[in-house]
């Protein structure tokens, strides 16, 4: 082997060093955040505030998470996320999915745009006039007053994904249905719809995240009674108890779900599919 | 996706044209048929965005308290804004939160995009865990990043100080707090910067790179006169995203800093909750909505103009 190119194998070998050490450095933080939140979740207490801090756990334990049940009506606060998020994705799935078949079908660009700027303008403007007419219906302490305004949030991104998934559809199935005679909701509902699963999957997923993920709406609608779980995390967690590891318990538990979810529909959201459509703050 | 939709529709809309067709686009008869599946998802944005808007408009002419009889006020509450110093403030504070959280994101996106856009083992493994920040609950990363602020306890400044950086009073510092709270905004939304900017590069085509080698150009010379000038569409995207995203932030602030110290971290947004839901002031927290809303909006137009003529530069 000559010199140059031992040389030349060197410098090959360095320059994947170096690459691999930018992966690790880009990665690391996202990843580290969640280990830390994980390891305090998992230490005692006095692990916890024991400085230097301890990164792994001597003796694990699960107290934190009992605690977390135990100290609060976390499985209430569960159940109301649940029917908050569920009922504001399913609803939007109902009105969003058709949508999103009208206009990406008719190039209704100008209804697109009236659903892009609910996108854009913050969620606390939609808060007080909603405030004041759920005060004037009655509807406040019931679980109302939150699936309606977490439709702000769900509605828009299912229209765009779905906007987006509609516009690649190929249209040859549906005019041959047209053709023989099919009406436009019959072209809908037995052949585009079936072929958007994919599209509606997505779409469904993404709006549930954001939903879930909501706090402002919560903090300023929900009582004692009816908080979704990032409400209770902050207002029964952080005022009743400030020791770290149940709180950190109960921000793992709260957004444990999602992270599983994001792994799941990871590939669609690296596609680009959802670049729009993301982030529903 | 969102300035590819914005870019599909001419922005001379032909004022002749009955409102309803300019709303569809739909002069066409056959495609106005497909704006029906449209109504339902329409009549629910009526009720939760459109009316909300309107009933804010003029919930903002009124000096309104909950709980109090309201008073029309014409424009008072508008021309309190011009002389509010707290909202002044509020407001230039939003423009350095901003100017900050659009930043650090774009150049860190960017940067990782360029490292994603190669192959390597794990790849896709390590995209995921890459977008994990942005799509975790705002909440829950805010209440860990506030242990993680701790002066005494917390891990930062144990990690800064094993560098030898004295320790730092972070969030808990007037002068620190923004840039510890963009630092939480920046590990939340680089990885959406990454994705854009991911997507503008996945769709560059090959010939000119080889050509850039075969003539023998650095990397720096290739992103600076190949990739960059290719991307730029797409970093123009990333900033209309971020700044709108970053001037209303909230989940973060509001856990984190409460505004505080004092107000040091009070920005439009945090300003606007106090004065609507701590201190009942509907009719002036609605003109706060008003002007909030124009900004946006008159923010997404310049940034919109700004990208359209990017596009058509050479």
């Amino acid at each position: 082997m000559t010199r140059a190119a031992g040389r030349y194998r060197l410098r090959r070998i360095l320059n994947r060093i170096a690459f691999a050490l930018a992966v690790l450095v880009i990665v690391s933080p996202a990843i580290l955040v969640f280990l830390w939140m994980l390891s305090l979740s998992l230490k005692t207490e006095i692990e916890n505030i024991a400085y230097p801090p301890v990164f792994i756990p001597e003796t694990p334990t699960l107290a934190n998470f009992i605690q977390v049940f135990e100290a609060s009506p976390f499985g209430l606060y569960l159940v109301n996320s649940l029917i908050v998020t569920g009922s504001a994705t399913l609803l939007a799935i109902a009105v969003g999915v058709p949508a999103g078949y009208g206009i990406a079908k008719a190039k209704a660009y100008r209804l697109a745009v009236l659903v892009l700027i609910a996108r854009i303008t913050p969620n606390l403007s939609y808060l007080i006039p909603l405030f004041i007419g759920f005060q004037m219906l009655g509807l406040t302490g019931t679980l109302w007053p939150m699936v309606i305004t977490h439709l702000v949030i769900t509605v828009p991104i299912v229209v765009w994904v779905m906007i987006g998934f509609f516009e690649t559809l190929h249209p040859d199935l549906e005019e041959a249905a047209l053709i023989d005679g099919a009406t436009l909701w019959q072209a809908f509902r037995y052949i585009a719809l079936p072929l958007s699963r994919p599209g509606i999957v997505v779409a469904a997923i993404l709006a549930f995240i954001f939903s879930w993920n909501n706090f402002i709406f919560g903090v300023v609608l929900a009582g004692r009674e009816t908080r979704t779980l990032p409400v209770a995390v902050y207002n029964v967690l952080t005022f009743e108890q400030i020791s770290w590891g149940p709180l950190a318990a109960a921000a793992l538990l709260v957004t444990l779900p999602v992270l599983i979810l994001t792994v799941f529909i990871q590939r669609e959201i690296v596609g680009g599919l959802a670049a729009g459509g993301v982030k529903g703050g | 996706m969102v300035g590819a939709a914005l870019a599909n529709h001419s922005p001379g809309a032909r004022r002749s044209r009955p409102l309803w067709h300019r709303l569809t686009g739909g002069r066409d008869a056959i495609r106005r048929p497909y704006v029906i599946f449209a109504l339902p998802a329409m009549a629910v944005v009526a009720v939760v965005m459109v009316f909300p808007w309107l009933f804010t408009l003029f919930m903002s002419v009124h000096e309104w308290k909950i709980g109090q009889a309201r008073s029309f006020v014409g424009l008072e509450n508008y021309a309190r804004l011009l002389t509010d110093d707290r909202f002044l403030s509020a407001l230039l504070r939003t423009i350095y939160y901003t100017a900050l959280a659009v930043v650090a994101p774009l150049v860190l996106g960017t940067a990782s995009a360029l490292v994603f856009h190669r192959k390597f083992p794990l790849r896709g493994l390590l995209r995921g865990v890459f977008i994990l920040p942005m799509m975790a609950t705002p909440v829950a990363v805010a209440l860990v990043w506030t242990m993680m602020f701790h002066p005494q306890l917390g891990v930062l400044n144990y990690l800064l100080s094993l560098v030898g950086i004295p320790a730092l009073l972070w969030v808990y510092n007037p002068s620190t707090v923004i840039p510890s709270l963009v630092l939480v905004e920046t590990w939340q939304w680089t990885p959406l910067v990454m994705l854009i900017v991911l997507g503008g590069l996945a769709a560059l085509p090959t010939e000119p790179y080889e050509a850039a080698q075969l003539d023998g150009a650095s990397a720096w010379q290739t992103f600076r006169h190949l990739t960059y000038p290719m991307v730029l569409p797409f970093l123009m995207v990333a900033v209309i995203i971020r700044t709108i995203d970053a001037v209303k932030a909230f989940d973060i602030i509001f856990v984190i800093s409460q505004g505080g110290p004092g107000t040091a971290s009070e920005t439009i947004n945090i300003f606007l909750y106090l004065q609507a839901f701590a201190f009942y002031n509907i009719g002036y927290a609605s003109a706060v909505v008003v002007v909030f809303f124009v900004l946006i909006i008159a923010l997404a137009l310049v940034l919109l103009y700004v990208r359209q003529r990017s596009k058509w530069s050479p």
